[in-house]
C-alpha cells in the first residue's frame, strides 16, 4: 500500500525555483562585468595552468563587450538574490526546518560515506532523514556562501560607504577575488546537482516540483 | 481520492505554476533585453538604478565615509585609459576654466587651500590604482567662485572641446575628497592625465574624474553625461 508523502515544503520549492534563474542571471551578468577586468589564474608565478577566461570562452559564450548592460542586471536582480535568500534563512530559522538542514557532529563522517556510495563503492548509505549528510553540508554551505556572495559584492559595489565591510574583507581587490570564487563555487555546485538529479530521476525531480511522492506504508 | 491522483493533482499543479513563473522569467528577460543599436539600457533597468540610488544617498552615503589613503609607497602606475575630449594636445598658458561667464586661471585655483590625497582609483572596468592627487576641494572652490552653486542639485563639466562631459550628484561634489586636481603623484598633471586641471572623485568610478575641465555649471537640470548616454549608471557612486 503505498500512501502520499511531502518531500519538500511548497515554501522551500518557491525559494529554490525562483533562485535558480536569478543566480543564474547573477551569474551570467556578472561574467559581463568580469570580461572588463579578467586576471584570475590558476598558477603560480609565472607558470599559468589555467587562466579565467580564455579568448575561446568568451567567442563561444558571446560574452564580451556588455559591461554597461552586465552591471545594471547585476545591480537590478541582486535585490531579488538577497531578498529571496534572506526569506529563506529567516523562514527556515523559524519553521524550525533548519534542524532538518544543519550538518551535525555525525555528518563529516557520513557525508564521506555518501561520497563513496555515489561514486560507486560498496558502501552503506548512513541512515537519514529528509537530506543525506552530503547534502545537509553542501545546502547549508551553499546557503552560507550565499551570504558570503552578498556581503563582498556589496564590499565591491560600495567600497567608499562601506569602507568598513571592505577592510574586513581584506581591501578592494580582495573581496573582487572572493566575490570571483564564490561564483566558480556555484557553477561547481550546479554541475554536481545536476549529475545528482538526474541520478536520482524522475520521481524525486517531480516531487521538487509538485512537493509529493508516493512511499510504502510503514 | 486514491494517493496517485492525489500526487497526480499535486504534480500538475507544481508544473502549471513552475511553467507559469518561466513565461515571467522569459516576459522579464524580454523586458530588459537590450535593444540592438541602442547604446542605452532599457528604461526598466534604468529605474531600478536611480532607485539604488536614492537608497545609497539616503542611507549610507556620508561626507564622513571616506575612501581609505595609502601611503606613497603603495603608489602603483595609472595608465592612460580613455582620451575622449584631450586627443589633441593644448597650450596650457592660453587655458581658462569657464565658470557661468566668469574665466578663471590657474591662480585662481592656486589661491585656495591645497589638500594632497593617495587613494585608490577605480576604474569601472573593475581594476583600482593606488595614486596620489593634489589640488583644491571642488566644495572650496564652489564657495569661492560660484557663490549659491552649493545649492544646485547638480555640478556638469566638459572639456573644452565639449566631447567629454560629466555630470554629478551635488552630496558627491561636496565630499571633502572630491578635488580639482592639477598635480598627480607629486607632479604637474601630465595632458594624458587631464593638465591642468581634472576632478579627482573617489566616490564614484573613474568615468566621473574628467580630465581637462574646460567649463563647470551649477544647474538643478541633470546636465548631460558621456557614459550615461553609452548605457552606464549615472550615479556611478562607490
Amino acid at each position: 500500500m503505498k500512501v502520499l508523502e511531502e518531500k519538500h515544503k511548497l515554501a522551500t520549492r518557491w525559494f529554490h525555483w525562483i533562485n535558480f534563474p536569478i543566480l543564474t542571471a547573477m551569474i551570467f551578468s556578472g561574467a559581463l562585468i568580469y570580461w572588463s577586468y579578467d586576471p584570475y589564474r590558476i598558477g603560480l608565478g609565472k607558470f599559468t595552468l589555467f587562466h579565467f577566461f580564455p579568448t575561446r570562452f568568451y567567442e563561444i559564450t558571446g560574452i564580451g563587450y556588455q559591461l554597461a548592460f552586465g552591471m545594471a542586471l547585476h545591480f537590478v536582480l541582486a535585490w531579488i538574490f538577497a531578498v529571496n535568500g534572506l526569506a529563506y534563512v529567516v523562514y527556515t530559522v523559524v519553521s524550525g526546518e533548519w534542524r532538518e538542514l544543519a550538518p551535525d557532529r555525525n555528518s563529516p563522517r557520513e557525508a564521506l560515506q555518501v561520497a563513496m556510495h555515489d561514486v560507486g563503492f560498496k558502501v552503506p548509505m548512513p541512515p537519514q532523514g529528509r537530506y543525506n549528510a552530503a547534502q545537509r553540508i553542501t545546502y547549508s554551505a551553499i546557503v552560507l556562501m550565499g551570504g558570503c556572495s552578498l556581503l563582498t559584492g556589496l564590499a565591491i559595489y560600495k567600497p567608499a560607504q562601506l569602507h568598513w565591510l571592505t577592510a574586513l574583507l581584506g581591501g578592494y581587490e580582495w573581496a573582487r577575488w572572493e566575490h570571483f570564487w564564490l561564483t566558480m563555487g556555484y557553477v561547481g555546485f550546479f554541475g554536481i546537482h545536476i549529475a545528482q538529479v538526474v541520478r536520482a530521476g524522475w520521481a524525486n525531480f517531480r516531487s521538487m516540483v509538485g512537493g509529493y511522492d508516493l512511499v510504502e506504508q510503514k | 481520492m486514491t494517493p496517485e491522483e492525489q500526487l497526480a493533482r499535486h504534480t500538475r499543479r507544481g508544473f502549471i505554476a513552475l511553467g507559469a513563473g518561466a513565461i515571467v522569467v522569459a516576459g522579464g528577460a524580454y523586458a530588459i533585453k537590450p535593444a540592438p543599436d541602442d547604446a542605452d539600457i532599457p528604461s526598466p533597468l534604468r529605474k531600478v538604478l536611480g532607485f539604488n540610488e536614492k537608497v545609497v544617498r539616503s542611507t549610507i552615503f556620508s561626507d564622513r565615509n571616506l575612501t581609505r589613503t595609502y601611503p606613497n609607497s603603495a603608489i602603483k602606475f595609472l595608465k592612460k585609459n580613455g582620451d575622449f575630449g584631450i586627443e589633441e594636445k593644448i597650450d596650457l598658458s592660453a587655458w581658462r576654466l569657464q565658470v557661468g561667464d566668469k574665466p578663471l586661471t590657474m591662480d585662481d585655483l592656486l589661491s585656495l587651500p591645497k589638500y594632497d590625497q593617495t587613494i585608490d582609483f577605480k576604474c569601472v572596468e573593475g581594476w583600482s590604482v593606488v595614486t596620489r592627487f593634489a589640488g583644491t576641494r571642488l566644495s572650496d572652490f564652489t564657495a569661492r567662485f560660484a557663490p549659491g552653486g552649493a545649492d544646485s542639485k547638480f555640478v556638469g563639466f566638459q572639456t573644452p572641446d565639449k566631447t567629454y562631459y560629466v555630470s554629478i550628484d551635488q552630496p558627491s561634489a561636496n565630499h571633502p575628497q572630491t578635488l580639482l586636481a592639477y598635480e598627480m603623484n607629486g607632479e604637474p598633471l601630465t595632458q594624458d592625465h587631464g593638465a591642468p586641471l581634472r576632478l579627482v572623485i573617489p566616490v564614484k568610478y573613474g568615468i566621473k574624474n574628467i580630465k581637462r575641465i574646460g567649463s563647470i555649471e551649477y544647474t538643478n537640470d541633470r546636465p548631460k553625461d558621456y557614459w550615461t548616454e553609452q548605457g552606464y549608471d549615472w550615479y556611478a557612486g562607490l
